[in-house]
Formats: C-alpha cells, structure tokens, sequence
C-alpha cells in the first residue's frame, strides 16, 4: 500500500477541470493499489485555499495547500521543486499530472529531479506486478503502445478529459504548506499571463469542439462557428493547421499533430477535409460530426454522422436547431 | 552565442504504419525519415540568432544510430556550423535516458543557449528538453512561440489552454520550440555542398538502464463507419435527433 500524489493545475484562484481529473485519475490508482491515500497538491495565490473542501469531494485524503502571493502565475522552478520535495519526503507510488502546457512543462522536470521516467499524454493505466502499465499514443496517434513504468514514484501526465472527474468523497484534511523555495528567487519568471477572449472554454476540457477549415473561407466567416458554440453554451472553437498558418485564427487554436489533442464528447468539423495531420488531434472524440460539399472527404472516414453540404447553408440551420433543442431542457 | 539544438530523426506520419514482429517496434520498410518539425523550428531559431550575432556558432546534437548522420547534416545544410552523433543502437521511448545521454554532452559545451522541439511525433511523449534542462541545473522554458534575447536575457511566449504566458529568463537557458515561432528556411544548394565539409564528431552514448519500456504496440481500433445522414440543411433535424437519441450528445 502506498501513497498517490495529484498535482491539482490551476490558474489564478481556480482550479481547472483537469486538476479535478487528476484527483479523480490518482484515487482509482490509489484503490487499485490497495487503498493508499490520495494527496493532492495545490498551489496559488491567496485565495486558493478555500478550494480544497471542492479537491476533498473528489477523492483527496489529504489537501497540501500551498498559499503564496508569488504564485499568481504558474512558477515552473517552485511547482518543481516543491512536488519534488513532496515525491521525495514519502513512499508514494506515483504521481499524477495532466497533459496540458502546464503539466508537459512540469511533469518531466519533477521526474528529473527525482531520477526517474515520465509517460505524458495516458490514455488509460493498470497495475501489473510491480510495474504501472499505461496506454499512450505515439506516431500522432496512429498506434497506440503499452508502455510499463518501473520507475517508483511513477510520474504520469493524463490526457485530458479520459477520466472525468468523480465525487468520492474523502477526508480531505488539509495541510497548509510553504513553497520549497522562494517564489522571487525563480530565475524564469512568468511576468504575465494574458488570457484569451473573456471565460472561453479551454478547447482540452470542453465537451463539445466545434471546428472550422478551410471550406470556411476567410477569418469572418468564423462567427458561424462561434456562434454555433454559442448556441451550445459548452463549446470551444478550434480550427485546422491552414486556417491557423493563414492567419484566419491563432496558433493556440490549432487541433492536430503539431498542436492541440482534443477528446471531447462531440466533435463538428466544418469545412475540413480530413488530412492526417488533423485528424491526429480529434480522432479519439467520442462522436465525431463532418459537414463537407465533398461527399469523398476523408473526414467522412472517421464521422459518426455527416451532412454532405455548404457550410454556409448548414451551420446557420445548425446553431438554429441546437438553440431550439438547448431551450427545451 | 554558443547554441546547442538537439534534432531527431523521425519517420513521415503521412502512412499506414506497420508494427514489427516483436511487437514493441515498428516496421521500419518503405518510411521515409526526416528531421522533426518541431526541431527543425528549433534548428531555424538558433540560425537567427546567429544571423543577429557575429560570431555565434550553432552545434547541432542528435542520439542515435549512423542514419541520424543525415539529420544532423540537413541542419548542417540549413546553416548550423558542427554536428555531433551521440551514438547508440536504437533511441529509447524513455526520455529521462535520453537526456541523461545528451546532457553529459551538453554539459562540456558552454553552450549559451540550448534548443530542443517541444516534441516529436513518434514518441509523441515531449519530455527531453525539460528533463535536460534539470540535469544540466539551467533555467527552461518550454513550448515557446516567440523568442527575444538581448542583454544575457530572454523573453519567450508561450501558449496555454485559451491562454498566453510571457515569461523572462537569464541564459544559459533551455527553451523547447512550438510551432509558430518561425519558418524553417530550407537549404540552398550552397548550403548543401558546404555541409557535406562541415565537422561531425561521433560520440558513444552513455545511456542509462531505461525504467519506461514499451511492451506492445497495437493499431488502435478503427472508428466504425459512419453514416452519411443527409445532404444540405435539410438533414440538420436529423442530426440533432441522432444526436439527441443515439448518441446522447446533445
């Protein structure tokens, strides 16, 4: 039996989805081990604490808080050097992070300093022998490998949104602790953190990614598919690699191989042919929606439902439809 | 500047892939091989601080067996000034021994700046640059698309979920390089003879026991066939039934 720890991501003073994931995702781990306790690690600024009664219902045995006025932006060297800290100061088993651009920065640096592997990007994991065996896609998702982690603590970086988070309630007694070193003694200093357009869902934690290409047109035309997210109130908007590389949206837009992997419940893609390279971001959605005039797109390989069509006569009907189905609830 | 980039070799994502007989590797017939994007992005980046610099000197490092010659001379190509093969068998899917190899080269070159991509697609696990940058003791930031120097200092962007970070650093330093940070420039024919002329050292690879082994690869299930529900607008009410009532989405 032995410990879990869950690095709970936040941003200001909230906690992510993907911090709930990763409580939920070390608390299965935890049971399948045979019952060691959850730790869940929490760093912010003032005001972060009130949120681990929320990290308690998800699973937590015990919250460390680590409230400090110099975290209000992500501090690689202190979330480093302080899971670091942690890792080393008790028998855990593994430790939890979440593939995002917060845990793929910090998930590997923690594994250094502790001198052992790191698998990002986990689909799935079982406990077998002494061995964590976790599923992970490699070849931009082409083949999956199973990948065996000697290592102890295991330090493994979850897919967002694979597991979702669960209510299990625990203790959740809490642990209020100081940062491993000074948050103004960093030597790389996050000095802003800008946000995107006002409270948009992330496009990793969104269950539903509605995506436009080329077929769109230009830039413009892109609020038909803001305002189908809209429509559906819990959506994100993403786009492929020639839309971003035109301009048309930015970079941190972009769903595919060189940029961001989404599983979301339901996934609309508007005007996109299918390339490889797209469809290496998405393809592991639960339910996949295509609209495309080329009834021979490759997009329509992997659709759970297509409508061979324009774009511009669809998705007005669309985002329509879903207002008038989103009203009856 | 001294600038380090370390580049992998990895196979055209374009193709079905075929898993080995032993079931932990890939079939490696018919796959055309070339340097990761990613890291050519990061090979780009050093050519333009050496542009901006007089008298920088570009070192490009690659792990693994004689083939990554050819990686290493395509940055040559590029513009980069020597290469190194730190030389092993096979690349590990454990990226701790990997940086634990490349860092015990990197440690000996005073190098200013140390450049990686933010990933490559093969192991698609994104990890070496960061886990180098704490065995070398440096600062590092990872997944930069923007990049200024100047004073013995930096300042890079990098993109979160909705979000953006602007992050200052002190060099030495190691960045990992995301997409958007540049174009790669593609070798002149120049380019290309001078490389062929340009130093590469071949160092053996001290790689420590791997502790993340891959144990199978299997081709994931295919999605089952979808259907085509209808042409126009007019088939819009059947999807949000389907999507209603099937598959529960909505």
């Amino acid at each position: 039996m032995a410990n879990v720890l869950a690095f709970v991501e936040t941003r200001g003073t909230d906690v992510r989805k993907v911090g709930l994931e990763s409580v939920t995702a070390a608390r299965m781990l935890a049971d399948k081990s045979g019952g060691g306790e959850v730790h869940a690690l929490l760093l912010g600024p003032p005001g972060i604490a009130v949120k681990a009664s929320q990290i308690g219902q998800y699973g937590a045995d015990l919250i460390i808080v680590i409230e400090h006025a110099g975290l209000a932006n992500y501090s690689p060297e202190v979330a480093t050097a302080t899971a670091a800290d942690r890792l080393k100061s008790g028998s855990y088993r593994a430790a939890i992070f979440s593939t995002t651009a917060q845990g793929r920065d910090l998930a590997p640096r923690v594994a250094a300093r502790l001198g052992v592997g790191v698998v990002t990007d986990v689909l799935s994991f079982e406990i077998e022998g002494d061995s964590i065996v976790v599923r992970h896609p490699i070849n931009i998702g082409k083949v999956i490998a199973t990948i065996a982690i000697a290592a102890r603590p295991a330090v493994i970086a979850m897919r967002p949104n694979v597991i979702a988070p669960a209510q299990n309630a625990k203790a959740g007694r809490v642990e209020n602790a100081q940062p491993a070193i000074d948050p103004a003694s960093a030597r790389v200093k996050v000095i802003e953190t800008r946000q995107g357009g006002g409270g948009k869902l992330d496009l990793a934690e969104a269950p539903v990614v509605i995506a436009g290409g080329r077929g769109l047109k230009s830039a413009a035309n892109f609020k038909l598919v803001e305002d189908l997210a809209a429509a559906f109130g819990n959506a994100a908007v993403g786009a492929t690699r020639a839309v971003t590389d035109d301009g048309w949206r930015p970079h941190s837009d972009q769903i595919g191989q060189t940029g961001r992997l989404v599983s979301p419940q339901l996934y609309i893609a508007l005007g996109i042919s299918g390339a490889v390279q797209h469809l290496a971001g998405m393809r592991t959605s639960k339910t996949i929606v295509a609209v495309n005039k080329d009834k021979d797109a490759p997009i329509f390989k992997v659709a759970d439902y297509g409508i061979v069509g324009d774009v511009f006569e669809v998705i007005p009907a669309l985002t329509e439809a879903v207002r008038e189905a989103k009203s009856h609830h | 500047m001294k600038i380090a980039v370390c580049v992998k070799r990895v196979p055209d994502m374009d193709v079905r892939f075929r898993i080995g007989t032993d079931n932990v590797s890939l079939d490696e017939g018919g796959l055309k091989f070339d340097i990761n994007d990613f890291d050519a992005w990061a090979v780009e980046a050093a050519l333009k601080l050496k542009d901006k610099n007089a008298g920088s000197e570009v070192t490009v490092i690659s792990l693994g067996p004689d083939v990554v010659q050819e990686t290493i001379r395509k940055a040559l190509s590029m513009g980069a000034d020597r290469g190194i093969q730190i030389k092993a068998d096979k690349v590990p899917f454990d990226g701790f021994a990997i940086a634990k190899a490349l860092s015990a080269e990197l440690k000996t070159g005073g190098y200013d700046l140390i450049l990686f991509g933010k990933l490559s697609p093969d192991s698609s696990n994104g990890v070496v640059g960061p886990m180098a940058a704490e065995l070398l003791g440096l600062p590092c930031v990872t997944a930069i698309s923007s990049l200024e120097i100047a004073n013995g200092k930096g300042t890079a962007k990098r993109e979160l979920e909705g979000a953006q970070e602007i992050v200052e650093f002190p060099l030495p330093a190691v960045l990992t390089v995301d997409e958007g940070l540049n174009a790669a420039r593609l070798p002149s024919l120049k380019g290309i003879m001078a490389a062929k002329k340009k130093p590469l050292e071949v160092k053996q690879a001290q790689l420590p026991e791997p502790q993340v082994t891959v144990r199978k690869l299997e081709l994931p299930a295919e999605r089952k066939a979808g259907r085509i529900v209808g042409e126009g607008a007019a088939a819009v009410p059947e999807l949000v039934r389907l999507l209603q009532t099937e598959a529960k989405v909505l």
